[in-house]
């Protein structure tokens, strides 16, 4: 199994080399560290939970395993997707559970140079500078790097 | 089914018990190590410290059970020094570790002389016992000066151990034919490690959970390809999938087999608590256990054996009856308590049997009254068997126990809440003066289940089998007339609630889809399913859209960011992979109403103050001589009663009558016993041993109504007049007429309704079955009872400013122990000055010397239940008048 990769911390950003899988979310480009990705996921038919908190999706069997789906979109505060589109999850785990976030779209995986990178602008909305580590300037995008263990600290805050 | 008594001998049972110590003994070694390593490091970290004492603590304790008095003086003396570390009157040093450690290894030496041959080496240990006593008898200071007397290696384990002489050891070792007793002991002394007398290998459980873990995955895929074989005919998968299916079953099996235990582990240590029992109560009890051998998940064997042993308890302790009262019964003055264990489908039933006195049905139905569980209506339509079940209940339980009469009952309900939680059933049978049997129906694993899979609001749920009692077809809607199926039963509304008819009775019912928001109602049309369900003594129905089949699944618990949800116990994926919440009938009995399934832990008594009770009081109308309307709260009578007037006697000039094997006093209200109607009515109040009779002309009627004193009472006996009925009624003071029959009536039991405040008690002890047995106990008695988990919690509702009459804490508890907790409750604050009483296991002197001396103002043992109702008496009437 891979644990082992997980459970190194995923302060890649200080060294020089960052990698991440990169996806959008209601057309903003996102970055996760690809170290804290278990696996990328297509449409999955995904079972609701009743009376969970809102940003729970619901939960989705993968390979056997009872995985909680985590829309992104919700959690973010951002306006639903539109019904009957597509979307595609990426699978943490946290605390021996595994949890998939709910995206629009997983691109390319990439590697980006330390240089680019800087922290949250103060003026960043409070909601994303919760979730964010910083920010990569890239040709002509920006790329905003979520902190996957602040995205799965629901139970934590209330 | 085999049925062999398995105490076969006493030899069997001491080998059973040895070979379990030093399996756990070898264990805390190994901690042991380790902890006194790190407590060297860290000589402040006063958990591991405890730790390290209660590891050392718990060895000694059980050499002294076992009889081996060798390792027990070793260990003794490690705890002594131990103990003074951990009461700070001796500090850590490297020195003292060392000989700590000595000890240790001098305790491991033993340990393996005895694994190898049955019995305590010969040797002498004065020289370390001679080191470590020196060190417990010194000053702190002196210790932390000046070195602790270095000491020679332990000495080692006698090569060639002589043949065992500890009697109690010898027995076992002749009488068992296992290979390591057949082997001379000579020869066994020779090899360095202990041959193992059958083949095993220990295992973490982690391991063996892993292992269930994927073979229950395994059996979900297999169901999968299953389900999707089916759908195709003559295909090339069909036969190697029958046969993956086959192994896959017998794997299940097996694996299942490696988390099996016989159910006579959990019955280890119930002879010696029977024996115990006997000493002490002065009966002759003997126990018979059937099918120690049978089988079950180590799980559910953890969580049985408490409600177990207390259940074995309650049948010697209530059931049975001394010799004296057996011989007049003519019953054999030994009274039997049967243990009886057998499968039974995918369950694991047990018996538990006395042939005792019974339940006294009179008794618990008296009771069910005075604490208002029931009506005398309700009473009356209910079967013997309806009413013994009573003892499953709250209030009764404990409340019964007071009156030793009807016997059973500390935390019967206590005991039926624990089977439940583990998704199994209690009943019980019982015949008075032939005695009682308990049937217990416990699940074999928790592990796979089977479900029933339902539709609600286009989502699908699983609903445990076990708690399913019947499927109903019904339909939402009354006013569409196709009545053309007139099988179909109609969900009728009272206002709003939606109830069913089903075989005369009304059956309350909730709807999933409205339960669960999922706000889709009525999509499914007119139809529905109602899915009867057992929720504790209550039965509810579930409406459903749809049923499916039923599936075997695989519980699996949900995510923690999902655990506030009460309503589901879990989740799992089916067989086509969806995954699927399982619904927990306890959780939605709980969500849909306050009154199902969550019976309260307080026992209901009666409205403290009858004067100004705001709410509605049930009251009893009763009229006396003056033909006179006349009142008294319904829940302080016990019992009403009409006796034939031929029956009341005179003793001393009062009258008196034989009840229930006992002279009751009779008063009456106007003085005059002189009715001459052939029966005499009579209001019968009790408490404890305690009735009286209250002669009355007539009873009435019950009444709810608010109880406002608007005339207070000019004649003594009442409290005054109140419109109650639309009538003026006086309305009796129970308290002065009960005077008149008992002059100390009060004095023994401080009551509610008798003027004073209740006392308030703060309960602190780390198990939550004890807390749930004491609180209600302590509520029995009149106290009111505040429950924590530990002394931190408990110094946090200090500091909050919370008010306590009395603290009760348990002793031994982790973190912040008993004794550290009477220190910090006495070293100031509000509590400072609260009496304090130290329940503990082993009430020893010299624990209560310190307990006293940390601020323990009494010491009881745990369990003894008058006990600590005397102590917390005693306690309170020294504190409050000074």
């Amino acid at each position: 199994m891979a644990t082992e990769l997980l459970e190194r911390p995923d302060t890649a950003a200080h060294q020089d080399v960052q990698v991440l899988v990169t996806l959008t979310v209601a057309g903003q480009l996102c970055g996760i560290p690809v170290l804290a990705v278990r696996d990328i996921l297509g449409e999955q038919t995904i079972t609701r939970i009743p009376l969970a908190p809102p940003e729970i999706a619901g939960s989705l069997n993968l390979r056997g395993r009872i995985v909680t789906a985590i829309d992104l979109r919700r959690r973010l505060r951002l306006p639903a997707a539109e019904a009957g589109k597509a979307r595609m999850s990426v699978v943490a785990e946290q605390g021996g559970e595994l949890y998939a976030l709910l995206v629009d779209q997983v691109s390319e995986v990439l590697s980006l140079d330390a240089s680019l990178f800087e922290r949250n602008p103060p003026t960043l909305d409070k909601i994303w500078a919760g979730f964010s580590t910083g920010i990569f300037r890239l040709d002509g995008r920006l790329l905003v790097v979520l902190d996957v263990c602040r995205l799965l600290a629901l139970s934590t805050e209330e | 089914m085999a049925s062999r008594p398995v105490w076969a001998s006493k030899g069997a049972f001491v080998d059973d018990l040895l070979s379990d110590f030093l399996t756990e003994t070898n264990e805390s070694l190994a901690e042991l190590d380790v902890a006194l390593v790190t407590l060297e490091r860290t000589p402040d970290d006063a958990e591991t410290l405890g730790f390290i004492f209660r590891l050392v603590h718990t060895i000694k304790g059980t050499c002294g059970f076992l009889g081996l008095p060798r390792l027990e003086r070793v260990a003794h003396a490690g705890e002594n020094v131990l103990g003074r570390l951990r009461d700070r009157t001796l500090i850590v040093t490297p020195a003292i570790v060392s000989q700590v450690l000595a000890c240790t290894d001098a305790i491991k030496a033993i340990v393996n002389a005895l694994g190898t041959t049955g019995a305590e080496p010969a040797g002498d240990d004065a020289e370390l016992i001679a080191a470590l006593n020196l060190t417990a008898s010194q000053d702190a200071k002196t210790v932390a000066k000046g070195p602790a007397p270095v000491l020679e290696p332990p000495p080692a384990p006698i090569e060639t151990p002589p043949r065992p002489t500890t009697e109690a050891l010898a027995e076992p070792a002749m009488a068992s034919e296992s290979p390591a007793a057949a082997t001379p002991a000579g020869q066994a002394a020779v090899q360095t490690t202990a041959p193992a007398p059958t083949q095993t290998i220990r295992v973490t459980v982690d391991v063996l959970e892993d292992l269930m873990t994927l073979v229950s995955e395994l059996v979900l895929t297999r169901n999968q390809l299953l389900q999707l074989a089916r759908n195709q005919e003559n295909s090339a998968f069909t036969v190697p999938l029958q046969r993956l299916s086959h192994i896959t079953s017998d794997l299940q099996e097996g694996v299942m087999k490696t988390r099996m235990q016989p159910i006579g582990n959990a019955w280890n240590k119930l002879p010696r608590l029977v024996r115990d029992l006997s000493h002490d109560m002065g009966k002759k009890i003997e126990l018979t256990m059937l099918g120690a051998e049978t089988e079950l998940d180590r799980q559910v064997l953890e969580l049985i054996k408490d409600p177990l042993t207390h259940m074995v308890r309650n049948s010697g302790d209530h059931g049975l009856e001394t010799p004296a009262e057996r011989r007049a019964a003519g019953k054999p003055e030994t009274g039997t308590i049967v243990l009886n264990a057998y499968h039974e489908g995918g369950y694991i039933i047990l018996e538990i049997s006395d042939d005792g006195r019974g339940l006294a049905v009179d008794r618990i139905r008296a009771k069910a009254l005075s604490t208002g569980l029931a009506t005398e209506a309700e009473l009356a339509a209910m079967t013997d068997g309806q009413i013994q079940r009573f003892i499953f209940r709250a209030g009764l339980s404990t409340a019964a126990t007071i009156s030793a009469v009807s016997g059973r009952g500390v935390g019967m309900d206590v005991v039926k809440t624990n089977i439940e939680k583990i998704g199994g059933t209690i009943d019980l049978k019982s015949t008075q003066g032939q005695g009682t049997m308990f049937t217990v129906k416990i699940p074999l694993t928790l592990a796979i289940v089977s479900a029933l899979i339902v539709e609600a609001g286009k989502e699908r749920f699983a609903i445990p089998q076990l708690s399913v009692v019947e499927l109903v077809r019904a339909r939402r809607d009354a006013t569409k007339d196709d009545r053309g199926d007139t099988g179909t039963s109609v969900i009728e509304r009272v206002n709003d609630t939606p109830v069913l008819r089903l075989r005369d009775r009304l059956l309350p019912l909730v709807s999933l889809t409205e339960l669960l928001s999922l706000g889709v109602e009525d999509t499914a049309g007119p139809a529905a399913h109602v899915v009867v369900a057992q929720v504790g003594p209550h039965m509810m129905g579930i409406i459903v859209d749809r049923v499916f089949d039923t599936e075997e699944i695989v519980v699996k618990p949900v995510a923690p960011i999902l655990r506030h949800v009460s309503m589901f116990s879990g989740n799992t994926i089916l067989g086509d992979g969806s995954v699927i919440m399982i619904l927990d009938p306890n959780g939605i009995a709980r969500a849909s109403s306050a009154g199902i399934g969550s019976e309260s832990k307080m026992p209901r008594v009666p409205a403290p103050d009858t004067r100004t009770s705001a709410g509605k009081t049930a009251m009893l109308l009763f009229r006396t001589g003056e033909n006179q309307r006349m009142a008294v709260p319904l829940g302080l009578v016990a019992r009403l009663e009409d006796i034939p007037r031929e029956r009341i006697e005179m003793s001393c000039g009062a009258p008196v009558t034989q009840y229930r094997g006992k002279l009751m006093p009779l008063i009456a209200i106007d003085g005059s016993a002189g009715q001459q109607a052939p029966t005499q009515p009579l209001l019968v109040f009790a408490d404890g041993e305690r009735t009286m009779g209250l002669m009355v002309d007539e009873i009435v009627d019950v009444i709810e109504d608010r109880l406002d004193i608007e005339l207070a009472g000019a004649r003594p006996g009442m409290l005054g007049t109140a419109v109650i009925g639309g009538h003026a009624t006086d309305v009796l003071d129970t308290g002065y007429w009960l005077m008149q029959a008992w002059e100390d009536w009060f004095r023994g039991v401080p009551r509610q309704g008798s003027g004073d405040s209740q006392k308030h008690i703060l309960l602190v002890d780390d198990s939550e079955f004890f807390r749930q047995l004491t609180v209600p106990m302590l509520g029995a008695a009149g106290f009111r009872v505040t429950a924590v988990a530990s002394a931190a919690d408990a110094l946090g509702l200090r500091d909050a400013g919370s008010i306590f009459d009395a603290i009760v804490s348990d002793i031994e508890m982790p973190g912040m122990d008993g004794v550290q907790f009477a220190r910090a409750v006495r070293a100031g604050g509000a509590w400072a000055a609260l009496p304090m009483v130290a329940m503990t296991a082993h009430s020893d002197m010299e624990h209560a010397r310190q307990g006293r001396e940390a601020g323990f103002t009494d010491y009881v043992a745990k369990f003894e239940r008058e006990a600590l109702i005397a102590s917390l008496r005693a306690s309170l009437a020294e504190a409050v008048p000074a």
